[in-house]
């Protein structure tokens, strides 16, 4: 393993995250005092209590995942795409590092990131609202997962991508709306219960409801489906991430 | 002395079924300076690429330092440094995060001092703490010269370094190419400038359409570069070479109306001045007297157009 290539890449592209940091901590402060000005006071007022949890605590994890989903893939993907879009691509290449190597670094970094962000967001709402988190561990361990998870599933979109359009296209299209849908901001025992079965189809669902766990112990799903859903969606982007290294897809020509 | 990058039979096509690369064999000894010649789409930087890294052999077999490409990428690939010809460099980091990010990708342990002499010998090191974006034209070639010199490789490509350089700035690199040599670097560069070929090669090739057309000292070339005619036109035709001019080892063109007298221009004696008052001796007149040079130029495109006849 070329550990000091891995290194370089990791630190790189955190420098990219440092040069925005006031920005890449400002925005998720902001966003999320905006979701507590209008969930927590506007519409939490009249939700009252969700699962014996104050609404406003209830969308906590919710709204951690939502961002760290959506940071870690976006991060991921234009970390690994901008590379390929100004030639840079050249160098890594061309470089005695294998693909793995690669991977790590610019997954590890963003990943990170989406921690950062996790972080940022779960300290704001603190300032909102009580937060008492009922396993710690598990919280964590599921906060990681996710990171990596995304942070791979980004780099995958991003070795597909093409241009700036498809780069978007599935974090708008299928990322973002499934966290929507995936119960952040509701449980799954509020929706009439035919949406309750159709939601099941959502692999979200499962990793918002064992986050939501290690906060409160309460979950639509059982928390070891929830373990077994995001473990086994890491396996099969790494499965997928195997697989480009194998053929050389959409890397080499 | 050991060849130390064997290229053997390499083949190259492209996705869309274009052959770039037909078959090039090439041997480059340890510490040659070797200049590859072509037209444009002769397949230069295709076949830097390919002995890089960036894209994959379609068929043949590349070894550096002895070490094949693909079987041991590693080895092969710590040993070179590239210099694209495309400046592809990140527009938002400094000057020194992008040469340092080089130097820890190629799994080399931080050295400033080291990346300090190489700033300070391409005039880059006032620039360090600028964005590349900020840099002109040629300061981004010295930092991507920079960037692949920061690994310290035994085996330096070249792809153009020069183009759109000002001809101040092409002897400072020229400089540095001779520095590199003294260290015992061997260095591959393509360009489009015959005197540059001239001023640091020591092999010169010629490329085009996918294959090596000619790989020979540069010496060997200027010798034949050095090589002068004298065309002394003649009024009236002749049947044949004069009695007394044929100890110069003059030759009459083919309808008679010239001597063609070649000599060597590093020669302490032409015979010019011999030859002329022979020629008026012998109650020849002149109707016009030329000299022509045959540049590397001419050979070069007297090649390539051979080729594509
Ligand atoms: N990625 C690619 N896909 C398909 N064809 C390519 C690709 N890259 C290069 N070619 C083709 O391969 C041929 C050789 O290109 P190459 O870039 O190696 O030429 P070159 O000798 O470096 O030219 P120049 O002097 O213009 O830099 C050209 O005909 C080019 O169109
Ligand atoms: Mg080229």
């Amino acid at each position: 393993m070329n550990w000091t290539a891995i290194a370089a890449i990791y630190r790189f592209e955190m420098a990219r995250f440092f040069r925005t940091l006031l920005q890449s901590f400002l925005s998720p402060v902001l966003s999320t005092s905006l979701y507590f000005v209008v969930f927590g006071a506007a519409i939490g007022s009249r939700i009252d209590e969700v699962e014996g949890v104050s609404y406003g605590a209830f969308i906590v994890p919710g709204l951690i995942m939502l961002s760290v989903m959506t940071q870690a893939t976006s991060n991921a993907s234009f970390g690994i795409y901008f590379p390929k879009f100004i030639g840079t691509i050249y160098e890594l290449f061309s470089a005695p590092v294998n693909f793995l190597e690669i991977v790590l670094g610019y997954v590890g970094a963003a990943a990170t990131k989406a921690l950062f962000i996790g972080v940022v967001i779960l300290a704001t709402a603190a300032v909102f609202v009580d937060i008492q988190i009922a396993h710690p561990v598990a919280m964590v361990v599921f906060l990681l997962l996710t990171c990596v998870s995304f942070a791979l599933l980004g780099f995958i979109i991003g070795v597909w991508a093409k241009n700036f359009e498809q780069l978007q296209l599935v974090p708008l299209l299928i990322v973002t709306p499934l966290v929507f849908l995936g119960g952040s901001f509701y449980s799954i025992s509020m929706l009439p219960s035919i949406w309750q079965k159709i939601t099941l189809f959502n692999p979200v669902v499962y990793l918002i409801s064992g986050f939501r766990w290690s906060f409160f112990g309460t979950a639509d799903v059982p928390v070891g489906l929830s373990l077994l859903a995001i473990g086994g969606f890491t396996l099969f982007c790494l499965g997928v991430i195997w697989w480009i290294f194998k053929t050389g897809w959409r890397i080499r020509s | 002395m050991a060849a130390i990058l064997s290229i053997k039979d390499l083949q190259k096509t492209y996705d869309g079924g274009f052959q770039a690369l037909k078959g090039v064999t090439l041997d480059i000894e340890e510490g040659e300076i070797l200049a590859l010649l072509g037209p444009n789409g002769a397949g230069k930087t295709t076949l830097i690429s390919t002995v890089c890294g960036i894209t994959t052999p379609s068929a043949g077999s590349v070894s550096v330092g002895g070490h094949d490409i693909i079987d041991d990428f590693r080895a092969a690939r710590r040993l070179i440094g590239l210099v694209p010809q495309e400046i592809n460099l990140e527009p938002f980091e400094t000057v020194w995060n992008s040469v340092t990010f080089s130097r820890g990708l190629f799994g080399k342990p931080r050295n400033d001092a080291l990346i300090e002499t190489i700033l300070r010998k391409l005039s880059l090191w006032d620039k360090r703490k600028s964005q590349i974006k900020e840099l002109s034209g040629g300061m981004k070639r010295r930092v991507l010269i920079a960037k692949a010199l920061s690994h310290d490789p035994r085996v330096l490509f070249l792809d153009e370094p020069t183009a759109g350089v000002d001809v101040e700035l092409r002897k400072d690199m020229w400089d540095v190419v001779a520095d590199l040599k003294r260290d015992g670097v061997t260095i591959i560069l393509t360009t489009h400038y015959i005197e540059e070929a001239e001023a640091i090669a020591d092999r010169v090739g010629v490329i085009t359409n996918g294959e090596i057309l000619l790989v020979q000292e540069k010496n060997q070339l200027m010798r034949q570069l050095g090589q002068k005619q004298l065309e002394v036109q003649l009024t009236d035709p002749l049947q044949e070479v004069p009695e007394v001019l044929q100890r110069h080892g003059v030759e009459l063109s083919k309808d008679g109306r010239a001597l063609i007298y070649s000599y060597d221009t590093n020669a302490e004696r032409t015979g010019i001045t011999a030859l002329l008052n022979d020629v008026a001796a012998a109650g020849l007149t002149l109707a016009d007297v030329q000299t022509r040079e045959s540049s590397l130029e001419d050979i070069f495109v007297g090649l390539v157009s051979g080729e594509a006849a």
